[in-house]
């Protein structure tokens, strides 16, 4: 079926938290953008409470472990994917600082949900079932490799039991919240084997406060400033041996790295949908600022004959949409079972280049209203940029789709 | 609930579609440009298809099928695929047919559908556009007056397909309450159909110039109702064609670009080609779920009219992209009619400016 209805459920949902976005997330939305590195702990804790026994809005809270291949060979097609867009979107309209910073497994437990043995998605991510607030984190990049994963240094070496980590890591979402201001956990990249290239990359997760490794520093970002950003730091880190995700010898093959990639399959869409929410938020805005000044969009008038003002203002709406209905596409396809990995990135390329374009019109249309920190477009447009940058930049996922469609490999386009 | 998946009967008109575009359309493409031609036998094959016939009531000798805008957008873009110029002469007689469905009393599609319901295709039009820099549906020049119990019709159209073969011309004024359409048939007196355009591109297709002088037509030749509905699922009609001749281009640059060595690699190898071909891809498929979303409010019966001009604005401008990085993409060889490229480019263009071209 060709259907472009939510379920009454994920209208439900998203009607909730709408609400809690409006009501709770934008009166605070500049205060946070403004005192960058302090966080708004009532509110955290609300959500965490709230998240507890509310519906899951990421990735894998409530799934005790539930296999997603099982979820999708279900008789009704599993909806989690596209609730988890549907929701993200509201929460980032609210603010996508704060989103980023809610107590949560996040992309750290995104990998363990998606590499980990049924006992160790247990053992990391039952946590986040009670207590107190907690934070899950992954930490990829390093200073000197970011898109070009497969280079990373930090290294993994078993000493008995153990495995002894050694390297730094940089512009960790969450880091400082998941080492060392809760019980949560950072799920972090090595190489067993610098020599076996992309094979010997394994994923590790570390828990908090564990000795060896440390938060050496706080980034200070242009937006998202609600999210810590960390430097975590790893000298003669240990870790229990059953601590790494997925196979421990090193093949010939680079099927376990590949594993861990398809984590971005998974999460693509959401951070789309993540940019989806700020760049509605900025049409909004400008939508409403208009109709007050009593102007409407004439849309049967043809392109020629409008004004400036309404063609851009159109353009943005297209491009919001056209964005979104690929971030569902591509979401709908992980809950039907369907392999999405062109698809996903389709839709983290054009959202982010879309909720680029689209603030940063948005700021440009109102004016000197735009530039101005009494009113939140600015901020959007700050926030608005690394949906281009994290989760694969703009030319990386250019690059996931051109070698899709050619049919290339890694080696033949690089 | 949401759904991406086209239903198994969409499914299997969409192959029976496309492999008509394949074997049919596509290789008649090229010589149907150059000569300005449509051969007959394609026409009759098309037709045999019952794409038209289908969507006609039983009672008027039709199928009865739904004629559903998501199917319609469907076929839209596979024929298009094929060529588009052949695809607008094949579609034609719905720019008739399809708004007295949705809008006909039912003297008038008893009158008028059955001449579409036969075994062989019977053109039909539809006079939308006029030939003026600024046109403008919501402003036409050419003006529906009371007059004694009839309409006197005034005014100058332009890009009518098949005006000269049409057995009835649906054409679309400024009335007393806004736009306004009315049933011509072909010898209606101050009717004048002009001689054949020369377009850019369309070639295949055969449009023309129309004048209408103090025409006189009955009060029961307009249709009733709100025409918006009509206009919409012309623009969403048009949208799936845009896509259709977008795809077209972008296969055939991506294979061509595999094929194409430069600098010791294909030139696909190469970001500036492989990032264009990206954003092509990841453009069409945004496109067409645009479309596709217009079209299913249509099918679920809300006003689909914001829908259906964002989609049609956003797919007029993806094609003149897309077909323009085409060319770009085999460089001096693009710019050659050897190659279907410049065609597409040349078809796509039009899209912009297109209103009314085609209805499903
Ligand atoms: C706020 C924030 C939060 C982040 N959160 C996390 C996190 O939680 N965990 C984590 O591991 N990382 C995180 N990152 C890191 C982020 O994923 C990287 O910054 C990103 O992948 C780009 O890497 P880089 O900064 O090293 O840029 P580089 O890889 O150096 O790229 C620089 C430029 O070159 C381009 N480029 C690189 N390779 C190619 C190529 N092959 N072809 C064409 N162009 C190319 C890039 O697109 C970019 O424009 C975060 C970053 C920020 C800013």
């Amino acid at each position: 079926m060709i259907d472009f209805s939510l379920s009454p459920a994920v209208e439900k949902n998203r009607a909730l938290l709408h609400a809690v976005a409006d009501g709770t997330m934008r009166p605070i939305s500049r205060e946070y953008d403004e005192r960058e590195h302090e966080k708004p702990t009532e509110w955290l804790n609300m959500m965490w409470e709230a998240s507890k026994d509310m519906v899951s809005f990421g990735e894998g809270k409530q799934k005790k472990g539930a296999d997603r291949k099982a979820e999708a060979t279900e008789r009704h097609p599993s909806e989690r994917t596209i609730r988890s867009a549907v929701l993200i979107e509201e929460l980032s309209w609210g603010d996508v600082g704060l989103y980023l910073s809610i107590p949560h497994p996040a992309l750290g437990g995104a990998a363990v949900a998606a590499a980990g043995t049924p006992e160790q998605k247990e053992r990391f991510l039952s946590r986040f079932r009670d207590g107190e607030p907690k934070w899950g984190a992954m930490a990829i990049t390093e200073p000197g490799c970011g898109s070009d994963s497969a280079a990373l240094t930090t290294t993994a070496v078993r000493d008995g039991d153990q495995w002894v980590i050694n390297g730094t890591k940089i512009f960790c979402t969450s880091g400082l919240m998941a080492a060392e201001k809760s019980e949560g956990f950072v799920v972090v990249w090595a190489t067993l084997d610098k020599s076996a290239g992309r094979a010997g990359i394994k994923a590790f997760v570390v828990n908090h406060h564990t000795p060896g490794m440390t938060v050496a520093k706080v980034e200070d970002k242009m937006g998202i400033r609600a999210s810590d950003t960390a430097m975590l730091v790893f000298e003669d880190c240990r870790i229990p041996l059953d601590n790494i995700l997925g196979q421990a010898e090193v093949k010939q093959s680079t099927a376990g790295f590949k594993g861990v990639m398809a984590t971005f399959d998974a999460t693509r869409p959401l951070v789309a949908a993540s940019a989806i929410g700020v760049a509605r938020a900025a049409v909004d805005y400008v939508r409403e600022t208009l109709a007050a000044e009593g102007i409407s969009i004439r849309y049967t008038t043809p392109p020629t004959k409008l004004t400036t003002l309404e063609r851009d203002f159109m353009e943005m709406e297209a491009n919001l949409q056209a964005a979104r209905l690929l971030t569902w596409r591509a979401a709908w396809m992980l809950d039907q079972g369907i392999q999405n990995n062109l698809e996903a990135s389709m839709a983290k390329a054009k959202a982010g280049s879309m909720v680029t374009q689209v603030t940063q019109k948005a700021v440009e249309l109102l004016g000197p209203l735009g530039y101005s920190r009494k009113i939140l477009l600015e901020k959007w447009m700050r926030d608005a940029k690394i949906s281009d940058i994290y989760e694969g930049t703009q030319q990386i996922n250019l690059l996931i789709i051109a070698r899709r469609i050619l049919g290339y490999s890694s080696q033949e386009l690089n | 609930m949401l759904g991406f998946q086209p239903d198994d009967e969409q499914q299997l008109i969409r192959d029976t579609v496309a492999e008509f575009a394949r074997e049919q359309l596509r290789p008649l493409a090229h010589d149907a440009d150059e000569s300005g031609l449509c051969p007959p036998s394609v026409v009759r094959q098309a037709w045999d298809l019952g794409l038209v016939q289908s969507t006609i009531p039983e009672a008027y000798g039709g199928v009865g099928a739904e004629s559903s805008a998501v199917t319609g957008s469907l076929i839209c873009e596979e024929l298009a695929w094929g060529d588009l110029a052949l695809a607008l002469h094949i579609l034609s007689p719905q720019l008739v047919t399809c708004p007295v469905i949705m809008l006909g009393t039912p003297e008038q599609k008893a009158q008028i559908l059955s001449c579409y319901a036969g075994p062989h295709f019977t053109a039909g039009t539809a006079a939308v556009m006029e030939p003026r820099f600024d046109f403008d549906l919501n402003a036409l020049t050419t003006t529906a007056e009371r007059h004694h119990g009839a309409f006197v019709l005034n005014g100058t159209k332009c890009f009518v397909p098949l005006a000269a073969a049409a057995t009835h011309l649906l054409v679309y004024a400024r009335g007393d309450k806004g736009i306004a359409a009315f049933l011509l048939p072909q010898d209606t007196p101050g009717l004048s159909i002009g001689e054949r355009e020369k377009n850019m591109g369309l070639k295949a297709v055969a449009t023309y110039e129309l004048r209408l002088d103090h025409c006189r037509v009955p009060a029961s030749s307009q249709l009733q109702g709100d025409i918006q509905p009509v206009l919409n699922r012309s623009r969403v009609a048009l949208s799936a064609l845009a896509v259709g001749v977008a795809r077209a281009a972008y296969e055939y640059a991506r294979e061509y670009a595999k094929e194409r060595t430069a600098f010791g690699t294909a030139i696909a190898q190469k970001q500036a080609i492989a990032f264009m071909l990206a954003e092509m891809a990841t453009e069409i498929d945004a496109a067409r779920l645009l479309v596709w979303e217009a079209a299913w409010k249509i099918d679920t019966g809300g006003d689909a009219t914001r829908e259906a001009c964002l989609a049609k604005n956003y797919a007029a401008n993806m094609v003149l992209t897309v077909t323009d990085n085409a060319v770009q993409t085999l460089g001096g060889h693009g710019y050659i009619r050897d190659h279907p490229v410049e065609l597409w480019l040349r078809n796509g263009r039009g899209f912009a400016t297109f209103e009314g071209l085609a209805i499903i």
